[in-house]
């Protein structure tokens, strides 16, 4: 005998799935400058000039290798930026990441390319494309990418 | 060039928020079999089965042979192919592929997903680099709130500006019985819905839905005895974008859309889009980039999107109608979404959109945004292809 109606049922489940991801052949180095010096390196490349945060072996435009370093300001202008309110879980950690917080790209003195980080301020009210922001380290610095604690507004301006 | 291609048959389910009736599988055969019964045609019929939706989405991996049972292909060939947001235009873009190839006659393109299986952003997040970018990036709301900031900043459009085009496909999306949200919103509605991320708000962004769509690709010979009105595939063209988010070039219009669409017009003799194209299905995800990207399909002056969204250009009664199905911020089963798209300007150019159809339309563009701001574009149209 078959009833009519069963419940609809889901199942929860989770994977848990530690992996190993290289980093390549350069972007220790920029995080080796980050801890030991506190200073931000780049990778210009030969044929079209264009500097990169984080460095890369290869550059995508021109396909060819990139070995000249240079160093970038821990200055920059802010190109975008966001405040986020809503929760997620965060694949990082596995937990929901904390909000609000604030995140922008940067256009740091010195590179091309822009750099993702988080932003000191979190009231969207008080961010504005266009004004220079700083790298404000961590006391203790471990070697990684969060040896800067966050991007701090320095002063008002137009990039234009 | 390969051979000619036709549309000849669509299908999706009915979107919702969940739908706990149905696994995976029995959504997708839904869709597969509704696309069939379109055509006319069954199982035996199909010679490939092309399938995609998003990585990391409902815990499947292989998609491709975990949903044999439902995408009809036991013992045909079938391919998994997934490019983020792009999946349902790529699906559609490799169906094509095959049929115009010669190797196949008669293809099925599935796109599907259940969005409410797994947290969305979470999923999303790790289409990005995960040392540098992961730890700050927000997702696709966040992403896309990051671009619209910049818009607000580069050519002055406000929260209002952006709101009409949410307020334009809910609007349509009523006449559409397969759309997800089927209920009118205000532009006064979407200013006070929650922040998400500035200065997008709950009613400027998508929804998750759970769905499927399937679309029968055919060669000429066979779509002339399959369909009374075949809807002929004109012209296609992908551009990706960088690794980094942060490498994404970002002057003048959005650039890897203005280029597929420029490839586009001009293999197929377009010269003023605005004039021929009849009905655009736009991937949409968020108000701002509905607004913004406009200037990318090559129709008004950089900036002048607003203009021709607040003068009623975009409306279904207008010159350049933009998503009569309702769009993306109506219905999001994010591996079908760029498929529906297709599937829209398939039924478009057939005659067969029922309540949303624009009158007498012979040339629709439907397209897909996905991952670094890539895209794909499909120009689909009644008459035969030369
Ligand atoms: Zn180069």
């Amino acid at each position: 005998m078959f009833r009519k109606n069963y419940p609809l049922l889901t199942i929860s489940s989770e994977i848990e799935l530690p992996y190993n991801y290289s980093l390549g052949k350069y972007g220790g180095r920029l995080v080796t400058e980050l801890k030991q010096n506190g200073r931000i390196v780049g990778i210009k490349c030969p044929k079209c000039d264009h500097v990169y945060v984080p460095p890369r072996r290869v550059c995508g435009r021109c396909f060819i290798e990139m070995d000249e370093f240079v160093e970038v300001s821990n200055r920059g202008i802010l190109q975008s930026f966001t405040v986020v309110y809503f929760s997620f879980l965060d694949p990082e950690t596995g937990k929901k990441r904390p909000v609000p917080y604030g995140y922008g790209r940067i256009k740091l003195d010195g590179a091309d390319s822009e750099f993702l980080h988080f932003l000191e301020e979190s009231d969207f009210k008080k961010l504005k494309i266009g004004v220079t922001v700083e790298a404000v380290y961590n006391e203790n610095r471990v070697g990684s990418f969060k040896d800067i604690k966050y991007f701090k507004k320095v002063e008002d301006g137009d990039p234009s | 060039m390969g051979r000619r291609v036709a549309i000849v048959g669509t299908g999706q389910t009915y979107h919702k928020s969940s739908r706990k009736d149905v696994n995976g599988v029995e959504l997708i055969q839904e869709a597969t079999s509704r696309a069939l019964e379109d055509a006319g045609l069954t199982r035996k019929d199909i010679d490939a089965v092309v399938i995609g939706n998003m990585d990391h989405f409902e815990g499947i991996n292989y998609v491709d042979t975990w949903s044999v049972d439902g995408n009809g292909g036991l013992y045909k060939p079938v391919m998994k192919v997934t490019t983020g947001g792009t999946t349902g235009t790529t699906v559609a873009i490799a169906g094509y592929y095959h049929v115009a190839s010669g190797l196949f006659d008669t293809v099925l393109a599935i796109g599907w997903e259940k969005n409410s299986e797994s947290d969305t952003t979470a999923a999303i997040i790790t289409c990005s680099d995960p040392y540098w970018e992961r730890p700050t990036f927000g997702g696709a709301v966040a992403g896309l709130a990051g671009t619209a900031c910049e818009y607000m900043y580069k050519y002055g459009i406000t929260e209002r500006d952006a709101a009409l085009v949410a307020v334009r496909d809910r609007k349509n999306a009523l006449k559409n019985p397969y759309a997800h949200l089927r209920k009118q919103i205000t532009v006064e509605e979407v200013l006070v819905s929650p922040m998400l991320a500035y200065p997008i708000k709950l009613l400027d962004i998508c929804p998750r839905t759970d769905g499927a769509c399937a679309v029968i690709f055919a060669s000429e010979d066979k779509a002339k005895k399959i369909a009374d009105k075949p809807a002929w595939i004109h012209q296609v063209s992908s551009r990706h974008n960088y690794t980094f988010l942060t490498d994404i070039e970002r002057s003048g219009r959005m650039p890897t859309l203005y280029e597929a669409c420029m490839e586009v017009y001009k293999n197929a003799g377009i010269r003023d889009p605005l004039h021929e194209l009849d009905v655009v299905e736009m991937y949409t995800p968020s108000s701002f980039a509905g607004l913004v990207w406009i200037d990318a399909l090559g129709v008004c002056d950089e900036g002048e999107a607003v203009r021709l969204v607040s003068d009623g250009v975009t409306e279904m009664s207008g010159e350049f109608p933009i998503n009569p199905s309702g769009g993306v911020i109506s219905t999001n089963c994010i591996g079908a979404t760029g498929l529906i798209r297709v599937a829209e300007a398939a039924m478009q150019v057939s005659g067969k959109a029922g309540e949303h159809q624009i009158e007498g339309a012979k040339l629709a563009l439907a397209t897909g945004f996905g991952g670094c701001f890539w895209s794909d574009v499909l120009l689909i149209g009644s008459p035969r292809p030369n």
